[in-house]
């Protein structure tokens, strides 16, 4: 009798409970349950996923992400795009590219005009601008700086009321107390002068700085080399880790010749070291900032110039934690810069002009959060957290489809939500290489060469690019038909673009010539059908790749059945990143895919990758196919001095039309790159070239606050549905606890 | 006891060189000084002299194990694995290859691990000692055997699906939640819900069979069967004597993760953008920090063995009968 009872009790109070959740109360018991996340959250506001504080909405901040922490932000080491992403908004080189103008020209941005060139013989005396190569022995650029720049405001430039700098003797004990560099009471500004781009270019050759491009530079800044010898020799009789105070030192190349205005003396021409004044190995540093970082206990705090940058740009580094977050804020000395007046006509049905002649920057805050993974960073995105985003592969379907016409559209999900699509073809060449050196497919003697040759024209046209990057990168690229990616002077659209050897003209458009063509020259290598007419054996080639995840080995599986159709057999020979570049610097690869990215919008930066004396094996140069071809060589070293103008474009169609001919490379693909907009990001225009464009861009904060609430009102009845769930899976047990306990306590009676 | 920690500590010392030696072997089998060279300046404009330069300046430009150009110990001593092991032994971690100092990272990044690891690692023994405890109250139920198959379902899925999910639908359909991220002071609480709910259900399965395959061992016990027969509930024989009586194996197995919590989880940190040790290390092995990776394995190692010191501890805690000695 007392077991039916509780029968009925435990089912009526089960189903009294159900329905007092479901009808009544339900709101109720499931705003209490949340009540503790809603107290934790921010300030309680409306959206409780919002990853920032409460007090930051309405504001004029741009949210942005980065997944690779960046290893330096000193002007002089930092080289990588991570890297460089902080440097270009904090470092003002004297150059700039022009933020609207396609193809990319140059602008002034610290320099008050384009730099003028002169030339020099062997004595110095100065020779006309037309003169002949041979005569001139130096360049010299002059480079004038606008007067009134300041920099950002810090402690290194804080001084006294007698003019003294005042945290420059700082002891230990001083900086112990000191947790962050903004703990220092007083900071203080001064007047960009033309000795800080001097002393800048000094620390090129500083002995405990690592420039990646000190090799490069000291082959053509005159001095720089010996002057590293001067500087190690100096470093070795001060204290570890002390001033070494580059101003007591001339450097032969650079030459001030007032407080606006300075010299660079570079070994013979060298026409792309224009390129090289917009990035921030030529911006100014100042001395102070090198000796307020090199006082004792300052490293131990992992305060260095490497990570507290200080500079004229628009914006200035405020907190650094790259293990989570990276603010930048507005620079509040930074001004006399404004948005261009002038762009491609489409700029301004595209409203890229609207902000034409304002005071720049727009942006008061940026701040970079680090996520390291895909997949919380694209949430985010489509939450309205990250005001842009790129695509990954597995997000692409959602975010992109291709028309009819074959053009990359934006989706309609995407489209509602306000989100624009930007796309463009990056300065970049992905290519599979042939190492020339190998006695198939680059021969000894000249009959093996002429075979090998004929051997790789047949792999050209057989390897599919254009159902590469259909398959494996959502139509993301374009198949390359030489070296030179878009928008790099020598590149040609159309019929004249196409490479002849891989590609006929029909219809309008560029055809990949058939199977049977690359079977014909596959016969003429002495290969017919794949067999080796001299060994009678099938032919074997060796593919060298970076270790590969398992994601991957679709690609190798593809990349097998391409050379399958001339019935060659692919063998990939996988391994890691360092062994891989062992086998390129001793030459023990036979095919192998590498890329470029362009360091200027010059064809010489893509044409140098096969030039002979750049050989990877015999002189440790980038030309990792140690290809080597007289006339191109001849027509690389006529090239790479000359001014951009037809005749220059003449000598590189001859050039590429040499690499093509020759097949040193199967040319491969150039990436293009996707990104995502929201409507509150405006003023974009992508640029892979420049990374210091962050001060044009806009943000309208007001629809950004808007659209994160329409999108993130919290769902809170799982919460309460889970509760009930969980009622419903313990009350039985429950129940039957009770039962057991009054069935134990009536036995023991 | 104290004798017995202290002989402990010592025993720590060759294990420490070992794994020291292991450490050092294993990385650069894979990786030469030159390669490292190579990853921190970057693939373009690499000479050798760059190379050499940033190989004397981080003190990688001597022979790994043995000089054979030095004299008399300096054979040993000149080489790169005396100096830069010798050091980590006074916790003289050095800097990264970035410049920074390992030993400040440490310090910073461990309080994020702790936040997420502590908070997983007692809720998840609260909740995996009670639900097993529940089965066996209820064994040879139906409870019993669905509590069984729903710990098997959970054990077969993988932690990495738990993290997504979580994200998808805590943070992303239901709003609840920061999808990924950290904060500063209060703040910080509402990004470590999320990591610490999938922790402790990624790890439910496992574990609540674990406890349960314990419990089950206790129950039949004649102690069991005297505390029933003296009139104790079932719940008071659960918790007072068969859960007291199973606390060997359970210190076993958990006292010795607690000095580990501070070391983080790799995946979990990694997708939750929690700055702390678990997504360090990962870093430094990617970027092949050995400076990095070296100090981290040593601290793994040095917590690991305080944790079986701790463990033997607690064995005297939970049972009178044993005595360290």
């Amino acid at each position: 009798m007392k077991r039916n009872w509780m029968r009925v009790i435990d089912a009526n109070c089960f189903s009294a409970l159900v329905g007092f959740c479901l009808k009544v109360k339900f709101n109720k018991i499931c705003h209490i349950s949340l009540l503790i996340p809603c107290l934790i959250s921010s300030g309680c506001s409306d959206t409780w996923n919002n990853p920032y504080p409460v007090s930051d909405s309405g504001k004029n901040i741009l949210y942005n992400a980065f997944a690779e922490r960046p290893k330096h932000l000193d002007p002089v080491q930092s080289y990588s795009s991570n890297e460089i992403l902080f440097t270009a908004q904090i470092y003002q080189p004297p150059l700039q590219y022009h933020f609207l103008k396609r193809p990319l020209v140059l602008v002034p941005q610290t320099a008050s005009k384009i730099p003028v060139v002169s030339y020099q013989d062997d004595n110095g005396v100065q020779l006309p601008s037309n003169s002949a190569d041979t005569r001139v022995a130096y360049s010299v650029y002059k480079i004038t700086i606008r007067p009134g720049i300041l920099y950002q405001p810090h402690p290194a430039f804080a001084q006294d009321k007698h003019k003294h700098l005042l945290y420059h003797t700082l002891t230990r004990q001083d900086i112990q107390a000191v947790q962050k560099i903004s703990d220092f009471e007083h900071a203080g500004t001064r007047e960009l002068i033309a000795d800080d781009f001097i002393y800048q270019i000094k620390r090129l050759a500083h002995p405990r700085l690592h420039s990646p491009i000190f090799g490069l530079m000291a082959d053509y800044i005159v001095g720089l080399r010996e002057y590293a010898d001067t500087l190690r020799d100096q470093d070795k009789t001060q204290p570890p880790n002390s001033f070494l105070d580059l101003r007591k030192f001339p450097l032969a190349g650079v030459e001030r010749i007032d407080d606006y205005t300075y010299h660079i003396r570079i070994k013979g021409k060298y026409p792309q070291f224009i390129y090289w004044l917009t990035m921030a190995f030529f911006a100014p540093v100042p001395w102070e900032a090198d000796h307020f970082f090199s006082q004792p206990g300052m490293t131990e705090k992992n305060f260095t110039l490497d990570w507290h940058p200080v500079g004229t740009g628009p914006y200035m580094l405020t907190e650094n934690n790259p293990n989570r977050i990276m603010v930048l804020e507005r620079n509040p000395n930074f001004k006399g810069e404004y948005y261009p007046d002038e762009g491609m006509p489409e700029d301004m049905e595209n409203g890229l002009l609207r902000d034409a002649g304002k005071a720049l920057p727009f942006i008061d805050k940026i701040i970079f959060s680090r996520e390291k993974e895909s997949i919380p960073y694209w949430n985010k995105f489509l939450q309205g957290y990250y005001d842009a985003s790129s695509i990954g592969s597995d997000s692409f379907d959602q975010a992109v489809q291709i028309t009819g016409q074959g053009e990359a559209a934006i989706t309609e999900e995407m489209e509602a939500q306000g989100i624009r699509l930007g796309t463009e073809v990056a300065p970049s060449t992905y290519y599979m290489g042939f190492n020339m050196l190998d006695p198939v497919v680059g021969g000894r003697t000249p009959e093996e060469k002429a075979a090998a040759r004929k051997l790789r024209q047949a792999i050209s046209i057989a390897v599919n690019y254009e159902e590469f990057l259909t398959i494996f990168a959502n139509g993301r690229g374009i198949a390359a038909q030489g070296p030179i990616p878009p928008g790099i002077e020598g590149y040609h659209e159309g019929e004249a673009g196409i490479n002849p050897v891989s590609y006929e003209w029909h219809n309008g458009e560029a055809r990949r010539k058939s199977i049977k063509q690359a079977q014909a020259l596959l016969a003429e290598a002495g290969y017919p059908g794949g067999i080796s007419r001299k060994t009678g054996k099938p032919l074997v080639l060796y593919y060298d790749v970076t270790a590969r995840s398992a994601d991957d080995r679709s690609i190798l599986d593809w990349m097998r059945m391409q050379f399958q159709k001339l019935n060659i057999q692919l063998v990939v020979r996988s391994t890691d990143y360092n062994r891989f570049q062992d086998k390129i610097r001793k030459g023990n690869a036979q095919i192998f895919e590498w890329g470029w990215n362009a360091d200027y919008p010059d064809p010489e930066n893509f044409l140098f990758l096969l030039y002979g004396p750049q050989r990877k094996v015999e002189n440790s140069g980038e030309n990792a196919a140690n290809y080597d071809n007289a006339e191109y060589n001849r027509l690389f070293e006529q090239m790479k001095n000359m001014e951009h103008g037809p005749q220059r474009i003449q000598i590189i169609d001859r050039m590429v039309a040499i690499l093509r001919e020759d097949a040193p490379w199967l040319w491969g693909y150039h990436p293009k790159i996707f990104a995502l907009y929201h409507a509150w990001y405006q003023n974009v225009k992508p640029n892979r070239m420049a990374y210091n464009t962050l001060k044009y861009y806009r943000i309208d904060p007001e629809l950004r606050d808007q659209k994160r609430h329409e999108w993130n009102t919290p769902i809170v009845w799982p919460i309460g549905a889970g509760i009930v769930l969980l009622i419903i899976v313990l009350f039985p047990a429950w129940a039957t606890y009770r039962r057991k306990e009054q069935r134990r306590i009536l036995q023991s009676r | 006891m104290l004798n017995y920690i202290i002989r402990r500590l010592f025993y720590a010392i060759p294990i420490l060189v070992g794994v020291n030696l292991i450490t050092f072997a294993l990385f650069f089998v894979v990786n030469t000084p030159d390669d490292m060279a190579r990853m921190h300046l970057g693939t373009k404009h690499v000479t050798e002299e760059a190379i050499w330069k940033w190989k004397q300046e981080h003190g990688y430009n001597k022979p790994l194990l043995y000089n054979n150009a030095a004299y008399g110990i300096e054979k040993f001593t000149d080489t790169i694995f005396f100096e830069k092991s010798v050091s980590m032994f006074a916790f003289d971690f050095g800097r990264a290859d970035d410049g920074r100092d390992i030993a400040h990272e440490i310090q910073s990044r461990m309080w994020p691990s702790l936040a997420i690891a502590l908070p997983v690692f007692l809720l998840g023994l609260l909740v995996y000692i009670t639900f097993a405890l529940i089965m066996v109250f209820f064994r040879a139920t139906y409870i019993d055997f669905w509590g069984i198959v729903l710990c098997v379902m959970l054990m077969s899925i993988s932690s990495l699906f738990y993290i997504i999910a979580g994200q998808f639908l805590i943070g992303k359909l239901w709003h609840l939640v920061p999808i990924s991220g950290y904060g500063s002071g209060l703040d910080t609480t509402r990004f470590l819900l999320l990591p610490i709910i999938v922790g402790v259900i990624s790890s439910a399965g496992a574990n609540t069979r674990w406890y349960r395959t314990l419990f089950m061992e206790e129950i039949n016990k004649e102690y069991v069967r005297t505390a029933r027969a003296k009139g104790l509930s079932e719940n008071i024989v659960l918790f007072r004597h068969v859960l007291r009586n199973a606390m060997i194996p359970i210190l076993t197995g958990a006292v010795v993760v607690i000095p580990l919590l501070f070391l983080g989880g790799l995946i979990t940190e990694s997708f939750f953008g929690i700055p702390g040790l678990g997504s360090y290390t990962i870093d430094a092995i990617q970027s092949q920090d050995f400076a990095v990776v070296r100090a981290m394995v040593f601290l793994g190692s040095l917590l690991y063995i305080a944790g079986l010191v701790l463990t033997d501890i607690s064995y005297t805690l939970a049972d009178p009968r044993v005595r360290l000695g």
